[in-house]
């Protein structure tokens, strides 16, 4: 249970500047800290509903589909007029079959349609390991 | 190295590692260990076949033995990982090549280089990622052919390389043929590619001469491929046509001094006879499938150019009419321009000039040149030598390429 009467779920959305420099393992450490903190803390009040951390942007691929025509491009969403309007978390087979499902999220309850953006979470699929999902941390 | 063993090696290269790798990349499931093992076999040819000779089947030799090496390399891995007491490691298993009775021949499925092809060319990656990745696999080009071609250094060729790489691996880029319902814009992208890549050989724009024709061999060769993989699919029959009929005139198309001629005034005893004639009869073969798409047009077309023995012979009209049909299926402002000197020269000088006036109007074309030289080219006919000196010199202000900027100044003095 958690400890409000009447909770609203929110989503938080974490936007960093993606840098080609990797971070100092001191760096490093102190990020892994900050989450911890707030996930223990989120935890024990009963209010958390998941959290993970994303691959970089250069593994993104974006699928817009318009009047029964799908497009996907290589590439993070790089619009500004369109707006972050919800989210799907699915476990899939493959990048194919994660487009599929992305092609088929409404994407125009903002008023417009929009696109899907498909970026596989950081650390499912360790290079050159089985490709068994391990839980990935923040 | 004497020079049977370099011919051997380099033709195995050439026209069987595409085959060979999309096996290897199958059981490893792994692009850079079959891009390794490819390499390491290579190397061992060279030591092996300079002591006991070239063997019969060499593409055969190379690939038992670069499976061999992705056996050992697995071997390896799980010696380390048994030492570090980590958790099972399970690549083995799918490795075959131990079983005496698989030759390379079955290492080989045809499937293997299809799922490469749509793999390289997945709408996941952009276009020079797209290109990079299908050169460097499937093609018989060496990075630094692939470097050479497209102008780019090294660093910048092998980050592309790797990041692909990465996102196949990391994103799980799956290495299927598309199922039946994706397959249809799948197809487009992978087409997309090899057309590209073939125009990249094909431009008139700097850099060395002969490697762009090795460019747009390898892009005939890819198309060939996708051919004989798919060959109910009319569009790809389009595409390989379309490429051999517009290379049948790449020894007309510049003079010996480098200039560029059009088609009108190329020496058609110049052309290539054997593509042409294997062109027309794809065009054929394609059209008889009764599913026309926009290669098929662009490759009727082509065929119609290449029927007429002179210049004068030109079935404009019928080019015209198939410019319109492509145009309602793919609208573009650059075939709106091919249409309108089609019925200019097919039809009615005025009325093509018309329509050419009426698409500068409507599109964004007065940056591009070939619009203002097409323009040029119809004042030109119609005897208005002032306006087609305007329309040649906004041209030739468009322009960088030296080969398209010494044919307007030709046509602009000849004018004057």
């Amino acid at each position: 249970m958690n400890d409000l009467e009447f909770p609203m779920r929110y989503m938080m959305l974490i936007y960093s500047r993606e840098s080609t420099e990797p971070l100092t393992a001191d760096e490093d450490r102190q990020i892994r800290e900050g989450h911890r903190v707030v996930m223990e803390e989120a935890a024990r009040r009963g209010i958390l509903h998941g959290c993970d951390p994303l691959a970089p942007t250069a593994l993104a691929t974006t699928v817009r589909s318009e009047n029964g025509k799908v497009t996907i491009t290589d590439g993070p969403f790089a619009e500004t007029k369109e707006q972050l309007a919800g989210y799907y978390i699915l476990d899939c087979k493959d990048l194919d079959e994660a487009l599929e499902w992305a092609s088929k999220i409404p994407t125009g309850c903002a008023g417009q349609s929009g696109c899907v953006e498909v970026r596989p979470f950081r650390n499912t699929a360790p290079p050159g390991q089985d490709r068994g999902s391990t839980s990935g941390q923040p | 190295m004497n020079d049977d063993l370099r011919s051997a090696i380099e033709s195995v290269f050439k026209q069987e590692s595409g085959k060979i790798i999309a096996g290897l990349i199958r059981v490893s499931g792994s692009f850079d260990l079959a891009e390794e093992a490819l390499q390491d076999a290579f190397a061992a040819a060279l030591i092996h076949w300079q002591q006991s000779g070239i063997p019969e089947k060499p593409a055969a030799w190379i690939t038992s033995a670069a499976h061999r090496k992705l056996v050992d390399y697995t071997r390896r891995a799980r010696t380390r990982l048994d030492k570090e007491d980590a958790l099972a490691y399970e690549t083995e298993t799918s490795i075959a090549p131990e079983d005496p009775f698989t030759g390379p021949e079955a290492m080989n499925f045809p499937d293997d280089r299809l799922r490469l092809i749509f793999t390289c060319c997945h709408p996941a990656f952009n276009a020079e990622a797209q290109v990079a990745l299908t050169l460097r696999t499937l093609g018989g080009l060496t990075t630094l052919e692939i470097e050479r071609a497209f102008l780019i250094p090294e660093p910048t060729l092998a980050q592309r390389l790797v990041r692909a790489k990465a996102k196949i691996q990391q994103a799980r880029i799956p290495y299927e043929i598309p199922p039946p319902r994706s397959l249809p814009e799948r197809l487009t992208s992978v087409q997309k590619t090899i057309y590209l890549i073939f125009n990249e050989g094909y431009a008139a724009t700097a850099g060395d001469s002969l490697i762009r024709r090795e460019l747009c061999a390898e892009a005939i060769r890819l198309g060939r491929t996708l051919c004989e993989l798919m060959r109910s699919e009319p569009e790809n029959v389009g595409l390989l046509a379309l490429m051999l009929l517009h290379d049948s005139r790449r020894d007309a198309r510049v003079n010996p001094q480098g200039e560029l001629v059009t088609l009108e005034e190329q020496d058609r005893l110049l052309w290539n006879r054997e593509q042409i004639v294997e062109g027309l009869l794809l065009v054929e073969q394609a059209l008889r499938m009764r599913r026309p798409g926009p290669y098929q047009l662009q490759s009727a077309i082509a065929a119609l150019h290449s029927q007429a023995e002179k210049a004068e012979d030109t079935d404009w009209r019928q080019i015209a009419a198939l410019y319109e049909r492509l145009l309602a299926m793919q609208p573009s402002t650059v075939i709106a321009l091919n249409h309108a000197v089609a019925v200019a020269m097919g039809e009615d000088l005025e009325k093509g000039l018309t329509l050419i006036n009426r698409l500068g109007e409507s599109a964004s074309l007065d940056s591009y040149y070939l619009y203002h030289a097409a323009r040029a080219d119809i004042l030109r006919r119609l005897r208005r030598p002032a306006e087609a000196a305007e329309a040649y010199k906004r041209a030739l202000s468009l322009t960088a390429n030296a080969v398209e900027r010494r044919y307007l100044r030709r046509r602009l003095t000849a004018g004057e």
